[in-house]
């Protein structure tokens, strides 16, 4: 397969935030790297899946590459335009290429507007110049893609199960063409049943309409099911990025094998017999980081020369898969 | 069947919630298992399903407008039909329980020691120090580094995963024969989870506590559960051995659930399978199965008579809730 | 991929969150007749007079401060000028509710533009806004409406603006805090990622999220704008003759209390009657639009 062009690079990017440590306005201020130091890039109609636990910045990487969250260092493209560099912002292309899906979909979807309202708002927003026939026509037919029919659009979301909410927040992200959809965690608050409903119902979408995603998660088999890259994520920095089944199969970064030795697999002779990584202590502060590698206070691997300096993403020769790890490069 | 008599045997549990408007909500209705000593239960199901409102009826825990029927057998007593006061001694002392959010459950203004010394103090008549000893010596057993400095600690001073350890450890206090796991690990992170799952199933282990686990992650009820019970819509469809039920599950729900599930081991360009439609709204009332409207192999009796819970064919500890037989459903696996 | 099955959640015609809200109002008994009597008196006050065989300005001279009688329908009895109370007390009235009214719908106005704007917006620009309403809080009140009155006269939209300027401010502050609450809610990080600008998050999900608080904080408001008004008319700086309102009827009243006690009683009572009638209804409302009891 013919690698696609490249829409979305993230280079450098810092998220940081500055947390008074005390409650008097001259209080010391700490810093907070929610994000640090994240590279990577997102294809044509590829998904990129990014997963890590809580405290990792895959969120707050999504809501700043979207605009939500101001960058503190680094910068962002769209198609070869720079559309975030350092603190400035130029967002009119990036606003009507990039969107987003978000977690709680109920939440996501303002109680007092009707479906059909809620839906119009990016053509509304993005294409003034169009007549109400139209916007209603377009509304409809996107409604009718993503599974929902005609006499839900004069209806309120709370009269909505949260698959369907979902349903209406992508008929939302999508109706204006976009190029790449942000899904910040869109299937955690969901019954597994309805999960698979909607994952399906993503993948469909992409592919018909040759999207990109950026599928944000801290479920790896749903991850596996949706992406065809994997960027795994510690502690602001970014640990493993690779193609799936490289970063699945064989994993090269000790925090990735035990994240994927974590998953308890719906079998229970093969859990059972399975032996289980089990990292000691737990995630340490984004407001002091160890020095060195993020990860090596857990990690099993880890050697003294881990504490030195942190270490730079390369290749290991496992196929285009990059690692943050001295030793695994070593190897 | 065992010989010993179960530790805990639940027969026709019900629960109704009265509303101000409209109808009332059956939540449970007419949940049946027994719980043997040592061994782990777990009660799965989506939302909807009922599992957490059965166990809160076992304890008492139910919400005001809430109605319990039905029997709770826990040493020849009815939990059902206890007043207070007796189902106090044995709430916290012999049952323990631990919730998803353990914010919600320690109290945000007393220190982990005032916390576990209270229940001790209470139960077990031990003097302030005696508790606090023992109170050290169970944060230890649940792996909490540095136990008698973090005993004065608050709750917010810990991190998710610790706090959840401090709730198992308060609900070990008095060396519990049954403890009840409400969605342990949903709130927990997977690294987090897979310590906690160790942990329950440590204490299983050694202690031979006796656990009803309930949760809607399949994972965690295959790496931690001796038998299984299913639930939807407020009623048991399938009841088995773990391994039987995630081998060869009999319940067209069952299947359907582990075939939605998404898997590490799975070949991924194929689309994950789907039970069509969505769960129902607690207590909506039906007529017969309420599985049926999402069913593919529903047949007209389905729709107009409640299936009711028999032993599968061909196997000895297995109950299912399913007009159509085994074979009609294991063959389009 | 054929879309899966979908039954709508239930049945019942789609109801907007402001129908739900209505409903579970007149289920309140209390707020219900409470609304029922507001509405009893607003209709007395407007049509009233026009069914009664007397009025507010002519003087009967053969029926003087006469006790409540059922004579001529003189049912709260007449003045010491022989002018009948209850088409005084009802035109009274009229203009206490207008008052009340329009003050409250000036005040919310202002309150709502200013609270959400300082509210969304928030950092130094609502830091500003509310330094702003603080200062205003500390003017005292009374001494403005005494100035305004008194340099440009007692015009009836004179008053209602000077009442108006100051009960704003407890409005802006609600508002304020209401928007604060919702700017953090996601829907509104789903505007901002589609686009939409401020202004227009503003009016189109900020606004329509406050309508409950400001509906219910408005019926607060107007009894304490009719009791303002009262004040002012007590203190005689309110409407001129021969209009007359409550504060006005009450002011006289009160100084003939030991000889013809119903002056004062009749319209204080109608006073009373109305503003609890309208804390009910504020408090129903409150009931009603919460939705966490959803």
């Amino acid at each position: 397969m013919s690698v696609q062009e490249t829409l979305l690079k993230v280079d450098n990017l810092s998220v940081h935030f500055s947390i008074a440590q005390g409650g008097y306005p001259w209080s010391k201020k700490a810093t907070l790297r929610a994000v640090d130091g994240v590279s990577f890039d997102v294809r044509r109609g590829e998904t990129v899946g990014l997963v890590g636990e809580s405290g990792c910045g895959k969120s707050t990487l999504a809501r700043a590459i979207i605009g939500l969250t101001p960058v503190t260092s680094g910068s962002v493209q769209w198609k070869g335009l720079e559309s975030v560099k350092g603190a400035s912002r130029d967002t009119t292309q990036i606003r009507r290429d990039v969107q987003m899906i978000f977690q709680d979909p109920l939440a996501s979807l303002d109680p007092r507007m009707t479906i059909e309202q809620i839906v119009a708002e990016p053509l509304k927003t993005h294409q003034p110049q169009l007549g109400r026939e139209e916007i209603r026509v377009r509304v409809r037919t996107m409604l009718e893609r993503v599974g929902l029919s005609n006499h839900h659009l004069r209806r309120y979301p709370h009269e909505f199960s949260g698959g369907q909410c979902q349903r209406v927040g992508i008929a939302r992200a999508l109706i204006g063409e976009p190029q790449l959809v942000i899904c910040d965690e869109p299937v955690s608050a969901l019954d597994v049943s309805i999960q698979a409903q909607i994952v399906n119902l993503l993948r469909d979408l992409q592919r018909e309409l040759s999207l990109s995603l950026l599928f944000v998660a801290h479920d790896l088999a749903v991850v596996k099911a949706i992406s065809q890259r994997v960027l795994v994520m510690y502690l602001g920095r970014v640990m493993e990025f690779g193609d799936k089944r490289d970063v699945y199969r064989e994993p090269q970064h000790p925090y990735t094998r035990a994240l994927l030795s974590a998953v308890p697999l719906p079998d229970p002779a093969a859990e059972r017999a399975r032996k289980h990584v089990l990292l000691r202590g737990e995630i340490p502060s984004p407001l002091k980081p160890p020095s060195g590698c993020a990860f090596r206070t857990r990690c099993p691997d880890a050697i003294d020369a881990c504490a030195n300096e942190r270490p730079v993403t390369s290749a290991t020769g496992i196929g285009h898969t990059q690692v943050a790890c001295i030793r695994a490069v070593m190897t | 069947m065992a010989q010993n008599k179960a530790l805990l045997e639940v027969k026709d549990l019900s629960v109704r919630f009265a509303r101000r408007d409209g109808a009332p909500v059956d939540a449970v209705q007419r949940v049946s298992f027994s719980l043997d000593k040592g061994k782990t239960l777990g009660i799965v199901g989506e939302s909807g399903s009922g599992k957490s409102q059965t166990v809160m009826a076992l304890l008492g825990l139910l919400a005001k407008n809430g109605k319990v029927s039905g029997e709770a057998l826990y040493n020849d007593t009815n939990l059902l039909t206890m007043n207070d006061a007796a189902l106090n001694r044995i709430r916290g002392d012999r049952i323990g329980m631990i919730f998803q959010d353990p914010m919600t459950s320690l109290n945000p203004f007393l220190t982990i020691e005032r916390q576990m010394t209270e229940t001790l103090q209470l139960h077990r008549k031990l003097s302030r120090r005696e508790a606090k000893q023992r109170a050290i010596e169970t944060l230890e057993r649940v792996r909490i580094p540095d136990a008698a400095r973090r005993i004065g600690m608050y709750p917010h001073e810990f991190s998710g995963g610790m706090r959840q350890r401090v709730m198992i450890a308060m609900a070990l206090l008095s060396e519990p024969e049954i403890l009840i796991a409400d969605e342990p690990t949903t709130a927990l992170d997977v690294t987090v989870q897979a310590q906690i799952i160790e942990l329950l199933r440590e204490l299983n282990r050694e202690r031979g506590t006796a656990i009803i686990l309930i949760t809607h992650d399949m994972g965690v009820v295959a790496g931690l559960c001796d038998d299984v019970m299913v639930m939807y819509a407020g009623q048991t469809v399938e009841q088995a051995p773990a391994q039987q039920l995630f081998a060869a599950p009999t319940h067209p729900y069952t299947i359907g659930l582990l075939n939605a599930l998404p898997r590490l081991t799975d070949d991924d360009d194929q689309p994950l399978q789907t039970i069509p439609g969505n769960p129902p709204l607690p207590g909506m009332a039906t007529q017969g199965c309420a599985f049926a409207p999402r069913c593919t192999y529903a047949e007209e009796r389905c729709r107009t008579t409640r299936p009711a819970l028999e032993p599968t064919e061909g196997e000895a500890h297995a109950l299912r809730a399913c007009h159509r037989p085994v074979q009609a459903i294991a063959e389009v696996l | 991929m054929p879309p899966v099955s979908l039954t709508v959640v239930d049945a019942p015609p789609s109801r907007s969150p402001l129908a739900t809200a209505a409903r579970r109002f007149v289920r309140n008994r209390a707020a219900f007749v409470a609304l029922l009597l507001l509405v009893v008196i607003m209709l007395a006050c407007f049509v009233g007079p026009l069914l009664s065989s007397n009025n507010a300005i002519d003087s009967d001279w053969s029926a003087i401060s006469l006790a409540p009688t059922f004579d001529n329908m003189h049912w709260f009895g007449t003045d010491e000028l022989g002018r009948d109370l209850l088409v005084r007390t009802l035109v009274g009235g009229r203009v206490s509710l207008e008052v009340g009214l329009l003050g409250t719908l000036v005040s919310g106005l202002i309150g709502v533009a200013w609270g959400a704007t300082a509210g969304y917006l928030g950092g130094r620009v609502d830091a500003v806004m509310m330094r702003i309403v603080d200062m205003m809080y500390a003017i005292p009140y009374m001494l403005i409406a005494i100035l305004m009155m008194t340099l440009f006269g007692r015009a009836f939209y004179l008053v209602v603006l000077t009442i108006s300027a100051f009960s704003w401010l407890d409005m802006a502050r609600v508002v304020r805090g209401q928007t604060l609450s919702l700017r953090s809610r996601e829907f509104i990080d789903a505007a901002k990622a589609i686009g939409v600008d401020s202004r227009s998050i503003i009016t189109r999900h900020i606004v329509p999220n406050l309508i409950g608080v400001v509906v219910v904080y408005a019926t607060v408001t107007v009894p304490g704008i009719v009791l303002t008004e009262s004040v002012l008319s007590f203190l005689g700086l309110g409407v001129q003759e021969p209009m007359t309102s409550w504060g006005v009827l009450i002011q006289d009243g009160a100084q003939k209390l030991e000889s013809t006690p119903w002056l004062l009683l009749c319209p204080a009572l109608m006073l009373c009657a109305t503003l609890y009638a309208v804390s009910f209804v504020g408090d129903g409302l409150r009931d009603a639009l919460d939705p966490k009891d959803r």
